[in-house]
């Protein structure tokens, strides 16, 4: 598994919506199969009866009433973050379908 | 030179009205204004707005909480409402086009502390979005080494211990997720602490691996980490990860008396090829604990060499679902000329991130993709149980557990550029702690040949860090006499 193509590492970006050039690619295909292959070593490691750790002091399902606080930033605070044209209380975005 | 003061001596001070605070802030800032142009520390100065918050608690006059009047820098991951937070990285820069992040709230770790009345200065420069070892990722550039320029401060909280280290403030504020704070306190020679996993909340401080990443201060000393702390810590609804447990009043842990205390050397963190100064200063702090009556025994944490590698799972898996959120639209950087939606997320993400953060954010990506998930992501959460179970088997015998931070000093600014894995292994002794959420210190214990300060670590159960803090103090305490 430690060997990535340069194939997997364009398919790679894409879904992780980032543009690479042909040089980034070279680099980081170089780059990922090295921290990859040091990964590999989790494999020496028989964990087949291990329980996997999400939440490391124990919490579970942890509850709060259901009651509506307002928050600290207002809507139009909010708004203003966005570097898009605002139109009533939305943000103006490219389209989804092109 | 007032702001070469601790918090406990400039609280003193303040108290008896011999400066004002004030006086206090514009030492801090000339500090700045001097030094770091050399350190680049301070990526943000917000100097006005702490002036005017320094004259308004003159005026008030009343310095009863040991942060009053304390002037601070927060690493630029805390998020204050209305001033430029950047977390070092283009994407909310607004550097290369967009807007410049200005959080419309506060995180509720300076909330506390402005609630207390202590001073942000500003922001401090860091690896992007915390990403790194070295500060060496940052958009701003690398903060320099107060002991040698040509050297990193360390990372990923390196300007933070920097600044403290250079005397710029009193105390900064660090992440710590897989030695963020304890590595450049190390290699600065400041006290740095992480907290257990919780013990702090991380509301309104940008996430990087949510499940390892924690909150915490760099300071003069250890008294002082005490103080920051007890305003800091405990339970808040922000954040469900921080449990319901109580406080301690930390001064009092302080109490310098380790007679009994179990101390456990592992012997996983003495190996071949540290650098032999690191491990003589540590093997000698030992000594002097166990001096103070002590009682020192190897124990074996197995699973230690796994460590990295597990974070290097864990933490690129969370990365690339948190750096989901910075799209382009919602803050900072935009893109121009996009033709759809996709191509502008992708063209914001691009020009926005830097390599480090790419490289995280697809390690994640392929790690979670389907068909992968098992053998990366859930696989390294088994680790992670190992990990633990080591400690906890480790805590059995020993009430502390001690060893170098990292096993080198400070390294030249570039040494590591081309070899990732060589920079993630600068972290060997200074993630296992995190996978196991157990609190950690680390605290000056002198200096290599060249000069550039080493830093013991010592670890504790989770929730206590109390034990820790008190290690830490009576081993300040033995040096300083000896020193006298």
């Amino acid at each position: 598994m430690a060997q990535l193509t340069e194939e997997q590492v364009r398919h790679i970006a894409k879904l992780a919506r980032l543009r690479l050039s042909d040089v980034e690619v070279q680099k980081f295909t170089k780059e990922l199969c090295s921290i990859f292959g040091y990964i590999d070593m989790l494999n020496e490691l028989d964990t087949e009866h291990v329980e996997p750790t999400a939440q490391i002091t124990g919490l579970t399902n942890v509850m709060r009433r259901d009651e509506v606080h307002a928050s600290e930033a207002t809507t139009s605070e909010l708004l203003a973050c966005s570097p898009l044209p605002i139109i009533g209380d939305q943000i103006e975005t490219h389209s989804a379908h092109g | 030179m007032l702001n070469t003061l601790t918090i406990t001596q400039a609280h003193e001070k303040l108290k008896r009205k011999e400066f004002s605070a004030e006086e206090l802030v514009r030492a801090c800032l000339d500090t700045i204004e001097k030094k770091n142009l050399s350190l680049n520390a301070v990526t943000f100065n917000n100097g006005e707005s702490a002036l005017k918050k320094a004259k308004e608690i003159d005026r008030r006059g009343n310095f009863d909480h040991p942060l009053t009047g304390i002037p601070y820098l927060a690493k630029d991951v805390y998020c204050e409402k209305g001033v430029p937070t950047t977390a070092c990285s283009h994407i909310l820069s607004g550097k290369k086009g967009g807007k410049t992040y200005r959080p419309p709230y506060d995180s509720t770790t300076t909330k506390r502390l402005g609630g207390a009345g202590a001073i942000s200065l500003g922001k401090t420069n860091t690896d992007e979005f915390t990403m790194g070892s070295s500060s060496e990722s940052s958009c701003y550039g690398v903060t320099k080494n107060p002991h040698d320029v040509s050297r990193v401060a360390g990372g990923s909280s390196g300007g933070s211990a920097a600044a403290v280290a250079a005397d710029l403030c009193l105390f900064a504020l660090g992440t710590d997720t897989g030695g963020s704070i304890r590595l450049p306190a190390s290699y600065c020679g400041c006290v740095g602490m992480r907290v257990t996993y919780g013990r702090t909340s991380r509301y309104g401080v940008m996430s990087m691996a949510s499940s390892l990443d924690t909150i915490g201060a760099l300071t003069k000393n250890v008294e002082d980490t005490a103080t920051v702390l007890q305003t800091i810590a405990g339970h808040d609804p922000m954040d469900a990860t921080t449990p319901n447990v109580p406080v301690p009043e930390y001064q009092k842990s302080l109490t310098g008396d380790i007679k009994g205390l179990r101390i456990g050397l592992p012997k996983e963190y003495f190996i071949d090829g540290m650098n032999s100064d690191v491990e003589h200063a540590v093997r000698s702090a030992v000594k002097i604990l166990e001096g103070m009556g002590a009682k020192v025994t190897e124990i074996s944490l197995p699973h230690t060499k796994y460590a990295v590698a597990t974070y290097y799972v864990l933490c690129p898996c969370e990365v690339s679902s948190n750096m989901a959120r910075y799209d382009g639209i919602r803050y900072g950087h935009s893109a121009k000329n996009a033709k759809s939606l996709a191509e502008y997320y992708e063209t914001v993400r691009s020009e926005g991130f830097g390599d480090e953060v790419k490289r995280r954010i697809m390690i994640g990506t392929y790690a979670l993709s389907a068909g992968y998930y098992d053998a990366y992501y859930r696989k390294a959460q088994k680790v992670r149980t190992l990990i633990t179970k080591d400690f906890a088997e480790a805590f059995r015998s020993a009430d502390v557990i001690l060893s170098p931070v990292t096993p080198n000093v400070a390294f030249t600014i570039g040494a590591h550029d081309n070899d990732p894995v060589a920079m993630y292994l600068e972290d060997m002794f200074a993630i296992p702690q995190v996978m196991a959420g157990i609190p950690c210190i680390s605290v000056p214990c002198g200096k290599s040949k060249e000069g550039l300060p080493i830093g013991l670590q010592i670890m504790g159960k989770q929730f206590d860090e109390t034990t820790i803090l008190n290690t830490a103090y009576s081993y300040v305490l033995a040096t300083a006499e000896k020193r006298d």
